[in-house]
């Protein structure tokens, strides 16, 4: 599938919005994979996380964000440690959920997930780092 | 020696074995863990945007009552504190316009001044006793338990608050080395366990426990050792459904490193507190004689 | 005082005169005092624009002039040959550099730019009325050279200037001369193996009767300058009289003791008593004290009692020789990162995860395995050989941010090598970029592609791990966008070139200028690539920047040409533009020694007065910069010289107009 390069994507200002809370410069990255290679949730997600970058680098800031990926990221740092180019890939990842959660849009329920974990005895750790990842 | 303790929330509740047996194995080692006299909420994870303070004052304001109790050290146990605790004090150490920030909004609270150093409790029994000294207070040698260490991500990443080196880290395998273990060479122990991923997105931990304690079956393990709550959850009480899910999974018992220090040092068993292990250890520690 | 001075302007096109205003220039530099003639030009550097120059010198009569153009470093020169044929002292032409300094940097600022030019010409012209004549110094030179470092680099220049027919000393710290060279088992991309065109050349070496050995020597002490270098070498306890030694190999045959061997890269075992390979020059062995049982334990002597000749000698000494020299190539070489560094590819902790020259070694026929590849934990064939390039290259996060240059070309080579050794084999590269540019090389590249049937995968590996008695490794291939995991026998690790341990000793006895990471710096990187910043020091090879065997030695004859042209001379000419001492100011502080980067500027031993050794001063200016009393100045940019130029510079322009002014 051909998808068109637009000018007005490519770094526009969600994307260095993106940037900035991060902190990272996307275009440091150089497409080594060594962060998917390495990633323990790479199996989950529907873009690796050198696909994220690439598509933020050529603008396509939608397809991040709309991603399954930057929801199945638990944040373990092993794509940052590892980056030849040092790219905070955890921090990237973070930003972009940013763009979602600030506006609002919870990925889960306060109730639900209590009610899960009433089930059975859930470490307190993960009932408040699910919400502090996944709510606004 | 006295020193001040953080526990944080899951120590005090589903992870109570990981508490008693720390504190146990503490006083046999000579150390008096003393809970701070007030905390709160670690933060739990560390604030990774470069515009947000608000989540930082959780670890700080923590950081503050180690200072009011008249300390420059605090140790914990929990994977998790340790992370935010010493990534938010590495931040407020580096970045004096934000700490400012952060003080001028707790203008209640005495001013964080950020030499308080945040310690894992296996680093503070290496660096202050030293695993020698640990070796000759050992009573009951782990004499033929194989054991897989875990670290999973939050000991050892990122750089600014690893225990070790984050790909060939020892410092745990040394510990247990000293209390008579013998260690397994087990390549996934800084992998991630998928975390909190538990609640709501069970399936991908499944998948994890199921991968990372098979290799360490493969790889000849008795026990896997670990020093996470959240890692603990995942690994040992899902197994019960990673068992549902994968018919051919063969279970093994998960412990805090704390457990197995408390009974190398001569411990109570009760202060171990392995009711709270879902893998029940004791068979296996009672067939290696560990244990009567 | 020079009175009558001319100031060319040149317009360099528009690089100049597309941002300063080069009439309003011209009218506000005549007016300035003793300036007789002022006048503008497209292109000064041209031959009219030349001519031009000469032809106003003449006509004016001018006592000095000043050309507003470039970049001193380009055409000082050239202005400076014209005043030379027109009788003038060159050191009374002097450039005002408004290019680089004034209208390129302000290309956005004209109006700015045509100020600072007037700045930069009027102090220029303040600093020429000061000037004063000067005139080269001569001094003689030693024709022999010093090449430091027998690896290819080195073989080739001492072979070059000894052909031309100077005496040469070739030094090594190992026993034998070939270097890294000698443990690769076949060239890209010709496959020729080194023990066929390496070893005629190191059998030049060893009959030249211009060129004197010194291995298993190293430098101790180099002082003096271009020309006049006295260097102490270092000849190391062989434990082995070589004069007597007839290189028969019955002590190595016999010797009990079994140190892992370097020239193996430690994946066999050696002899404590030992030459670095079978072909080695010269063939006389040395004993490694370390691994002597004798020298350790005090027992065995089993060489002694075998050697047919009576050469072993266990009281041999160190001897320092000291020899004079008037060049100097440095030609020290390489060496590969240590992997242990690599944790993530476990590294240092599984035997059979290899570097690219352990895995030399293993495909090499005097290899451990004689050119039979096998796993160094086991000595199974490998069914599999996954190679990883960029192993610590263009990682600036947490290794060397450079690319190492030669490992595209030597992976697809030893790829290709293990094929035709294991022909089931299955051999997978990971790469980032393929760079095969070198005659021949991207045709090497695709023949490993296509007709061996290596199987290159686009991506980096993050993990290496054991499970059994396989490696398994975990990639991407970022061309399907998919994670992989292979797994396989051996990993070869392409790991990072860096400055061998011989070059990073060196500079920290030479003084020699080096980059970061410790590689030696070139005089220019375009202009002068063989050229030490230092005068007499000359770079070939890897001691420099990574780069292959061809680049080599063709950078090694280019610094013996350099060499063979200052043997040329009869006498060196110096620099006059440098310090000097009034030694009734100095008052014997030394600061002057401690800042001098080339030990130009020393205490007097007797009065303790500073002097200068004129051919060594590079006329940087530090020592003058420093000097507290005032003693030291530089010629022609004396104190009343720079404080003139610095009025200038913070004068008040506001009352010149320009085109520009609204």
């Amino acid at each position: 599938m051909k998808i068109e390069i637009k000018n007005e994507e490519v770094r526009s200002e969600i994307i260095q919005r993106i940037e900035e809370i991060s902190g990272e410069n996307i275009y440091k990255c150089y497409q080594c994979g060594k962060c998917s290679a390495g990633c323990p949730s790479a199996d989950e997600m529907d873009l690796l996380p050198n696909q994220v970058i690439r598509n933020l680098q050529i603008g396509k800031v939608d397809a991040v964000l709309n991603s399954r990926s930057i929801w199945v990221c638990a944040t373990c740092y092993m794509c940052w440690i590892r980056c030849p180019r040092g790219v905070n890939l955890t921090s990237l990842f973070e930003a972009c959920r940013l763009m979602t959660l600030r506006q609002n849009l919870d990925q889960v329920g306060l109730k639900e997930a209590i009610k899960e974990s009433e089930e059975m005895d859930i470490p307190q750790i993960a009932i408040i780092s699910l919400l502090r990842k996944l709510t606004s | 020696m006295e020193v001040s303790y953080f526990p944080g929330c899951t120590l005090k509740q589903t992870a109570r074995n990981f508490e008693i047996s720390a504190i146990s194995s503490c006083k046999l080692l000579g150390l008096d863990l003393t809970e701070l006299s007030r905390w709160n909420c670690c933060g739990t994870v560390y604030s990774l945007s470069t515009d947000d303070s608000m989540h930082h004052l959780a670890p700080i304001r923590n950081l503050i009552r180690v200072q009011e109790d008249g300390f420059k050290e605090v140790v914990t146990l929990c994977s998790m504190c340790y992370n935010t605790l010493k990534q938010a004090n590495e931040l407020m150490k580096k970045e004096p316009d934000r700490l400012k920030k952060m003080n001028d909004f707790m203008y209640r609270e005495e001013d964080y001044i950020p030499d308080v150093e945040v310690y894992h409790l296996v680093t503070y029994i290496k660096e202050r006793l030293g695993y020698e000294k640990v070796r000759e207070l050992v009573k009951q040698p782990l004499t033929g338990l194989k054991v897989a260490v875990y670290y999973g991500c939050l000991l050892l990443r990122p750089d600014s608050i690893k225990l070790d080196d984050r790909e060939n880290p020892m410092i745990m395998e040394d510990l247990l080395t000293a209390l008579g273990a013998e260690i397994i060479d087990y390549p996934f122990s800084n992998e991630c366990c998928g975390s909190y991923h538990t609640l709501g997105q069970k399936e991908i931990v499944l998948n994890r426990t199921n991968k990372l304690i098979t290799e360490a079956r493969r790889d000849g393990a008795d026990v896997l050792v670990l020093s996470c709550p959240e890692c603990d959850f995942n690994l040992d009480h899902r197994q019960k459904d990673t068992l549902e899910k994968y018919p051919n999974f063969q279970t093994m018992p998960v412990l805090y490193f704390t457990q197995l220090l408390n009974i190398a040092l001569g411990g109570n068993l009760e202060d171990c507190g392995f009711e709270l292990n879902y893998i029940d250890p004791l068979p296996v520690l009672r067939e290696k004689g560990i244990i009567k | 005082m020079n009175k009558r001075i001319g100031v060319f302007i040149c317009h360099c096109g528009l690089n100049i005169a597309g941002t300063v205003d080069v009439d309003a220039l011209r009218e506000a530099v005549g007016k300035i005092r003793n300036v007789v003639y002022v006048k503008n030009y497209i292109f000064l550097c041209s031959q009219p624009g030349q001519e031009m120059v000469s032809d106003a010198v003449k006509e004016h009569k001018l006592d000095g002039f000043i050309v507003a153009n470039c970049s001193p470093t380009l055409h000082e020169k050239t202005f400076r040959t014209i005043a030379i044929k027109l009788g003038m002292n060159p050191y009374l032409v002097e450039v005002a550099n408004i290019r680089e300094q004034s209208s390129w940097p302000h290309s956005k600022q004209p109006d700015y730019a045509t100020k600072k030019a007037l700045k930069i010409i009027k102090g220029t012209i303040k600093k020429l009325e000061r000037n004063i004549e000067l005139y080269t110094q001569r001094v003689g030179l030693t024709k022999r050279a010093l090449v430091i470092g027998g690896g290819i680099a080195g073989i080739q220049a001492a072979l070059d200037i000894a052909d031309g027919g100077y005496e040469v000393l070739l030094l090594d710290r190992k026993q034998s001369i070939g270097g890294h060279m000698a443990q690769i088992s076949e060239t890209f991309p010709t496959l020729d193996c080194p023990q066929c065109i390496m070893t005629p050349k190191m059998t030049e070496v060893a009959q030249h009767p211009n060129i004197k050995l010194y291995t298993y020597s190293e430098v101790e002490e180099i002082s003096g300058f271009i020309g006049n270098f006295t260097v102490k070498l270092r000849q190391k306890a062989r434990y082995v009289d070589w004069d007597k030694c007839t290189g028969c190999g019955e002590c190595i045959a016999k010797c009990p003791s079994k140190p892992l061997s370097e020239f193996n890269r430690n994946l066999c075992k050696g002899t404590a008593i030992y030459r670095d390979f079978e072909q080695a020059v010269p063939s006389y062995p040395v004993i490694n004290k370390e691994a002597c049982l004798y020298f350790q334990k005090g027992v065995c002597r089993v060489c002694e009692k075998v050697c047919p000749a009576a050469a072993i000698n266990y009281e041999d000494k160190d001897i320092i020789k000291e020899e004079k020299i008037g060049a100097i190539i440095i030609a020290t070489g390489y060496d590969l990162m240590p992997i242990q560094a690599l944790g993530e590819y476990g590294a240092g902790k599984y035997k059979d995860v290899v570097d690219g020259m352990q895995f030399e070694r293993l495909l090499a026929s005097t290899g451990p395995y004689a050119g039979n590849v096998k796993r160094p934990s086991d000595q199974k064939v490998p069914e599999s050989v996954v190679f990883i390039q960029c192993a610590g290259s263009r990682d600036p996060e947490t290794h060397y941010p450079y690319c190492s240059k030669i490992c595209c070309m030597y992976t697809a080579k030893q790829a290709l090598l293990y094929k035709h050794n294991v022909h089931h084999g299955k051999a997978y590269i990971f790469y980032i970029d393929i760079r095969s540019n070198g005659k021949g090389y991207e045709e090497f590249v695709q023949r490993v592609q296509e007709e061996e049937g290596v199987v290159y995968i686009r991506g980096k590996v993050s993990k290496v791990f054991k499970r059994g008695d396989k490696l398994v490794v975990w990639g991407a291939d970022t061309l399907t966008g998919q994670t992989v995991e292979i797994e396989t026998d051996l990993v070869v690790l392409a790991s990072a070139m860096i400055p061998s341990t011989g070059s990073l000793n060196l500079a920290s006895k030479t003084r020699l200028a080096t980059d970061k990471f410790g590689w030696f710096s070139e005089a220019h990187p375009k202009l002068r690539p063989v050229e030490s910043v230092t005068g007499g020091y000359f770079l070939a090879g890897t001691a420099q920047a990574p780069r292959d065997i061809p680049e080599t030695v063709a950078q090694a004859s280019g610094a013996a040409s350099k060499v063979l042209a200052l043997f040329s001379n009869e006498y060196i000419e110096s620099d006059p533009v440098i310090a000097q001492v009034d030694p009734e100011i100095c008052n014997r502080c030394g600061y002057c020694e401690s800042v001098c980067a080339y030990g130009a500027v020393k205490l007097n031993p007797k009065t303790r007065i500073a002097e200068v050794n004129e051919v060594l001063c590079e006329g940087c200016g530090a020592c003058a910069a420093t000097c507290p009393s005032g003693a030291i100045s530089h010629r022609n940019n004396s104190r009343k010289q720079i404080f003139d130029m610095i009025s200038v510079a913070t004068e008040n322009y506001d009352q010149i107009t320009t085109k520009f002014d609204k």
